[in-house]
Parts: C-alpha cells; sequence; structure tokens
C-alpha cells in the first residue's frame, strides 16, 4: 500500500515537471514573413501606443491597398502599456517596429540585434508646456522645477536639453505623468511633457474654468526640443538586422514595405482629412477634429524630407548617439555606454525604394508639402 | 448518505426577498452618488493635504465631475463624428467583449485550480509541491507577466490552429482566476470530518467514490466563494492584461483610451469605469446562479 502510494506519487511529480516543461518549450513556432495567405507575403508592423495620427502613414497605406499593389499582407499591431516594439522585433515576435531611437539605442546595447531603415519623424514632436506666467521661459529656468515626464525613456530628451544648460539632472523634480494633462492644469507639474500631434491639443481642447472658453496657445510658454538642443531621433522603422544580413526574401521584402509606406506618408500629406478618418476607422478613439490635428502635425515633423522620406541624416544620427553617449539621468545613469554597432542603422532599403518610386508622381520630399489649419473642440471629439 | 444528513444543523437561513435586497441594493448607490455631491460641495477646491499626502481628493468638476455630468455624458456621442455611437453603447460593447474574454478565463483557471485541488488532496507529497508555488504564483508581477504570455502566445500556430491576441489575455485572466479555486477547492476537500472519511474506509469504499459522496459535496462551500473571488479575478485580469498588451475592442482598452482624453472631458473617462464596476459585479453575480444549482450542497458558505 505505502509502496504503490510512493510509486503514484512519484508517477504524478513526473507528470507535473513533463506539463510543465511541455508548457515552456511549446514555443518555438514559426515567424511572419514567410509565404502567407495566396501570393501575399505576410508582414507585421508593432506600433509603439494605440492607433491615432502618429500612425496615419501606415493605416493609410492598409486602406489604399499600397501594402497589396507591393505583394504584401500587411498587419499592424498596436501596443498597450507594457508592449515594448523594439523587444517584440528583437524576440522575432513581428517582423518590423516602430520605435524612437534613443530607446531602441539602449535595447540594441541591452543584446538586440536590430536595424534602423527608414526614419521617418525628421524632427523630435516633444514639447515641455508650462503656464506664461509661471516664469519658466526656456530650459535652464527648470532648476529646481517639478518637471513632467512619462518615464520609459521619454525623460532622455529633459535631461539632455538641461546638460546643454549646465544643469544636472537632480537639479529637477522629475514628476511622472499620466496619460492626460490633468497634473499640470491642477498645478502637481510646473512644466509638463507634451508631444505636439496630442498633449498639447489636449490642453487646448481644455476648458480655462476663469474664462469659460478653451485654452489659447498665448496661455502657455512652449520649450520645443528642437530649439532647446536635446532633440533625438523618434519615429524609425526598426528591422531584423540578422535576417536583413542572412534573409533575400525577407530584404526584398523590406524594399516592398517601405515603398508601401512612403506612398501612405505621401497620401496623408496629401490627404490630410482622409487619412485622419482612416485612422478613426481603425479603433482609434479621438474625436475627428483631434485626429486631423494630429496627423497635420504629424506631417509636420516629416516633411520637408530633403533627402527623401526616411532616409537617415547621418548628420542627426550622430547627434542622436552623441546625446545618448553623454546624458546622465538623476542618478547618474546613461542611455548607452559605447558607440552602437554600425548594423544600428542603414540607408540601403530606403534609398533603393525611393529609387525605385523615383519616376513616379510622387513628391518624395515634402517640397509641396503645406500644412492646414485645424480648429480644435473641447475635448478631443 | 448526503452532505446534509451529515450535518443536519445547518440550514440555510436566507429567507429575505429579493425587493427588499434590490432595494438596498440602490439605497447603497444613491449614498454613496450623495456623499461624492456633498463632498464636491462641501470639501476644499484643492482637497485635503496633511504633510505633503493628499488624504482627499481634489473637488474640481476636473478631479470630481458632477455626477449628473457623467452620466449626461455616458448619453451622448462617444465623439462628434456623425458615425459615433452614444458613450454607453461603445462601452455596453467593450463589456461585452471583456465577459467573454473573462469567462473563457474563469472557466480555465477553474479547471486548473480544481485539478491542482484534486492532485494535492490525493496526494500529500504533491500538496507539499505545489502549495507554495501556487501562493508564489501569485506574486509575480502582472504587468512583467502579460508581454511574456503575448510573446509565447504569437508563437504558437499548430496546423490551422492560430493563437489570438485575446487568448493571451484569458491565459492571464486564468491566473489569477485559478488561485483562489485551488486553495478553496483544496480545503473543500479536506473539510469533511475524520469520522467520516473513517466511516468510508471502514466500507472498503474507494478514493473515487468517496470523491464523489463526501468529499465533492462537502467542499461545495467552500467552493462557491471562491468561484465568486476567481470570477472577480478573472475580470480584473482581463482588463489589466488588456490595458497591458493593447488588445482592441475590450473595455481596458477604452478605459486607457478616454483616460487619455480626461483633460478636455473629465466626465467622458467615467464611463468605461462605470462599465468595469458593472462588469465586476455582473461576473460575481453569474456564479451566483452556479450557486443557487448547488443550493442543497450549500448549507453554510464558509469565506476563506
Amino acid at each position: 500500500m505505502t509502496h504503490s502510494r510512493r510509486r503514484l506519487a512519484a508517477i504524478g511529480a513526473v507528470g507535473i515537471s513533463a506539463a510543465l516543461a511541455l508548457s515552456a518549450c511549446s514555443s518555438g513556432g514559426t515567424d511572419g514573413g514567410g509565404d502567407g495567405g495566396g501570393d501575399l507575403t505576410e508582414v507585421t508592423l508593432q506600433l509603439q501606443w494605440l492607433p491615432q495620427g502618429q500612425f496615419a502613414g501606415y493605416y493609410a497605406a492598409v486602406d489604399q491597398g499600397f501594402f497589396e499593389d507591393e505583394g504584401l499582407d500587411v498587419e499592424i499591431i498596436p501596443s498597450g502599456g507594457d508592449i515594448v516594439p523594439q523587444d517584440a522585433l528583437a524576440n522575432g515576435e513581428v517582423d518590423y517596429a516602430i520605435a524612437w531611437v534613443p530607446k531602441v539605442l539602449g535595447s540594441i546595447e541591452a543584446g538586440a540585434n536590430i536595424t534602423n531603415v527608414a526614419q521617418i519623424f525628421q524632427e523630435s514632436g516633444t514639447l515641455q508646456v508650462a503656464w506664461a506666467d509661471s516664469g519658466i521661459e526656456s530650459v535652464a529656468d527648470f532648476e529646481g522645477k517639478r518637471i513632467g515626464s512619462w518615464g520609459f525613456g521619454n525623460e532622455w530628451e529633459i535631461f539632455a536639453s538641461m546638460a546643454e544648460q549646465g544643469l544636472d539632472a537632480s537639479s529637477v523634480e522629475i514628476i511622472t505623468q499620466d496619460f492626460n494633462m490633468n497634473a499640470f492644469l491642477q498645478g502637481d507639474i510646473d512644466a509638463a511633457q507634451a508631444m505636439t500631434y496630442n498633449e498639447y491639443a489636449q490642453l487646448l481642447e481644455t476648458v480655462d474654468p476663469e474664462t469659460g472658453e478653451l485654452y489659447q496657445p498665448e496661455d502657455f510658454t512652449v520649450i520645443d526640443y528642437n530649439e532647446a538642443g536635446g532633440a533625438m531621433l523618434q519615429d524609425a522603422i526598426w528591422a531584423d538586422a540578422e535576417r536583413l544580413q542572412s534573409d533575400e526574401e525577407y530584404q526584398a521584402t523590406t524594399v516592398a514595405f517601405l515603398k508601401a509606406v512612403i506612398r501612405g506618408w505621401v497620401f496623408a500629406a496629401e490627404n490630410p482629412q482622409d487619412a485622419a478618418d482612416i485612422t478613426i476607422a481603425e479603433g482609434s478613439g479621438w474625436g475627428p477634429s483631434h485626429e486631423l490635428w494630429m496627423v497635420n502635425e504629424t506631417n509636420k515633423l516629416i516633411w520637408p524630407s530633403p533627402e527623401g522620406i526616411g532616409v537617415i541624416d547621418e548628420e542627426a544620427w550622430n547627434r542622436t548617439v552623441e546625446l545618448a553617449l553623454a546624458t546622465e539621468n538623476e542618478t547618474g545613469a546613461k542611455i548607452i555606454t559605447e558607440e552602437p554597432p554600425s548594423s544600428a542603422w542603414t540607408n540601403e532599403y530606403i534609398e533603393q525604394a525611393l529609387e525605385e518610386l523615383e519616376g513616379e508622381d510622387l513628391d518624395l520630399t515634402g517640397e509641396s508639402f503645406e500644412e492646414i489649419e485645424v480648429e480644435l473642440t473641447e475635448g478631443g471629439n | 448518505m448526503t452532505a446534509q444528513d451529515a450535518a443536519p444543523a445547518l440550514r440555510r437561513r436566507r429567507t429575505r426577498g429579493w425587493l427588499p435586497r434590490v432595494a438596498t441594493g440602490l439605497g447603497g448607490i444613491l449614498v454613496l452618488a450623495a456623499g461624492w455631491e456633498l463632498y464636491k460641495l462641501l470639501g476644499p477646491d484643492d482637497g485635503v493635504v496633511v504633510a505633503g499626502t493628499r488624504i482627499l481628493p481634489r473637488t474640481t468638476d476636473l478631479a470630481m465631475p458632477h455626477i449628473w455630468d457623467m452620466l449626461a455624458r455616458l448619453g451622448s456621442g462617444t465623439t462628434r463624428s456623425n458615425r459615433s455611437e452614444p458613450l454607453w453603447f461603445d462601452v455596453l460593447e467593450a463589456c461585452i467583449t471583456t465577459f467573454g474574454i473573462a469567462a473563457v478565463g474563469w472557466l480555465l483557471g477553474v479547471a486548473v485550480g480544481l485539478g491542482f485541488a484534486l492532485l494535492m488532496q490525493r496526494w500529500r507529497l504533491a500538496e507539499s509541491a505545489l502549495l507554495p508555488w501556487i501562493v508564489l504564483s501569485q506574486t509575480v508581477p502582472l504587468i512583467a507577466f502579460a508581454p511574456l504570455v503575448r510573446s509565447w502566445g504569437a508563437r504558437i500556430e499548430i496546423g490551422a490552429f492560430e493563437w489570438q491576441d485575446w487568448m493571451s489575455v484569458a491565459v492571464i485572466a486564468s491566473y489569477l482566476a485559478f488561485f483562489p479555486v485551488a486553495v478553496g477547492a483544496l480545503r473543500g476537500l479536506q473539510s469533511p470530518d475524520a469520522i467520516h472519511t473513517e466511516l468510508f474506509h471502514s466500507y472498503a469504499i474507494g478514493w473515487w467514490r468517496t470523491l464523489l459522496k463526501l468529499r465533492l459535496p462537502a467542499s461545495v462551500p467552500y467552493l462557491l466563494p471562491a468561484l465568486r473571488l476567481a470570477a472577480a479575478n478573472a475580470v480584473v485580469g482581463a482588463v489589466v492584461a488588456e490595458v497591458s498588451t493593447g488588445l482592441q475592442g475590450g473595455i481596458g482598452r477604452l478605459l486607457i483610451q478616454f483616460a487619455g482624453q480626461a483633460s478636455g472631458d473629465p466626465a467622458k473617462a467615467w464611463g468605461p469605469i462605470f462599465g468595469a464596476v458593472a462588469l465586476g459585479l455582473v461576473a460575481a453575480g453569474s456564479v451566483a446562479l452556479l450557486g443557487a444549482l448547488l443550493k442543497d450542497y450549500r448549507r453554510e458558505e464558509v469565506n476563506g
């Protein structure tokens, strides 16, 4: 009796460990990027955040069939709070990812083998916004103030700009911002981080309790990091460096993918209203006026692109790397401690894509791009 | 021989009708709403701050919109777009999606939890081997765990079956749901008095029949609260996992989406919060139906 009970126990224990081991290894599946349904190549693109005007060009490329024309079946995967696009790419979960350069530089140093194949945003869209009467006119006035940031690497532009002014990162109190601007509006933050295409508009969509009208741009002091000197490169398209090296099919897919993306962003530049509508249809929860503002402001970060959209400006890249090497946060940590490998970026694919689109009637540099006027409404609805 | 014969002294004592209970519930909501408005009226604009820590919230419209503003907001369109549905409709739709995912997570969690409980009841060794791990499993932070599950899931592809993102969310929900079931069911299965198990033993009744006739009926009073807790956990797990993995369509997604719009439209952000609360109540309430089916075995419920 005791004997058989013991044997049963042993069998049970083996069973449990086997189950655990099985569940741990059940993940060895395949990557996308191979042959998918029909003749189309299946491709997945990981975004940094929820669907919104910031990604209008990609959604437009799907909606307008630009990817399909290139033989691709593209699935765009929005991110949530805890999905890090460059990690998803490095783990082989997706084929391409959109991410900011300084954040990825940190991941590359930590072992992610990925490559910037197109620098979509030419400029940084980050602002720091203070009340007009706060006495904060520039980064030099940050000392001793409560400075808002979303964290997760969004604070580096603040520290880089402060270093330009000879300010130490520990001389400010960094306060983690929420998804909205309430902490700033309620006075918990002296200068809040805001993207031109989103949070800044949120402020202008809020009713000033004193006047009963929406806040106006003159109510705020806006510090633009492009002018403050700490701006780093933002939205770029990243690809798997190893597959770019060895997988010819992936190389061809990359060029085809970039061609469709270029068409998508050219479409968004020329048809901001349509691009906004497409993004809303894709599940962006913003109202029409805010979405149009987002598309318009995003367009302004992309165009003009003198070398052609997506081409990485070596000078701007080096500047970002330099800032990433030099900037210290309040604990003295840096984004990276050594130069990134040469595989961190290449213009090979974007240049080929631009070349193949050359003869077509497309404004690849945004020469004729004109921003539009967007009227914001209360609550962004 | 039934469980009722085993303990005839314990009788159900719930005799009140449904009407007074509903009235009490509604009264509670009214008291809460009145308290909200009263504090908003009388409390200082900047809340109450003690030693640099705010212990009572601000009373501005930004921080605490009026109840009627929040209700009115539910009735108007989610956005100004002419294709937009009323906010309550979008919230309801999202709630149904999340409820479905949480239900799958709950079922999975209950199955796994019961499995563990049976295993641990059957073999003492399994109990001492597994129980610490089961307790430990609940200390893993969900935000670390959620991206991993999605990452594993993304690589699963068996024949025509392809892992869907909502399945990752259901798995995470089940991860929270299985714990109370495993612990509660184990206590329930172990709850029969020695005198009863020894009686079964002296009749030479095997483990299976002892389980069916004695242990399972005896575990019901322990199981029902555990199932209810599991339902609430499954909803919380599903909502958090939706936020974490960015799954579209559920209430978690609406929560962060509208939280991002709370500066210009403070009342809107409360829509999905109400939805999430209602969802939790409905989920826990659904388990009550199960309780009605098992009423012969309920006797007195045991918490824990």
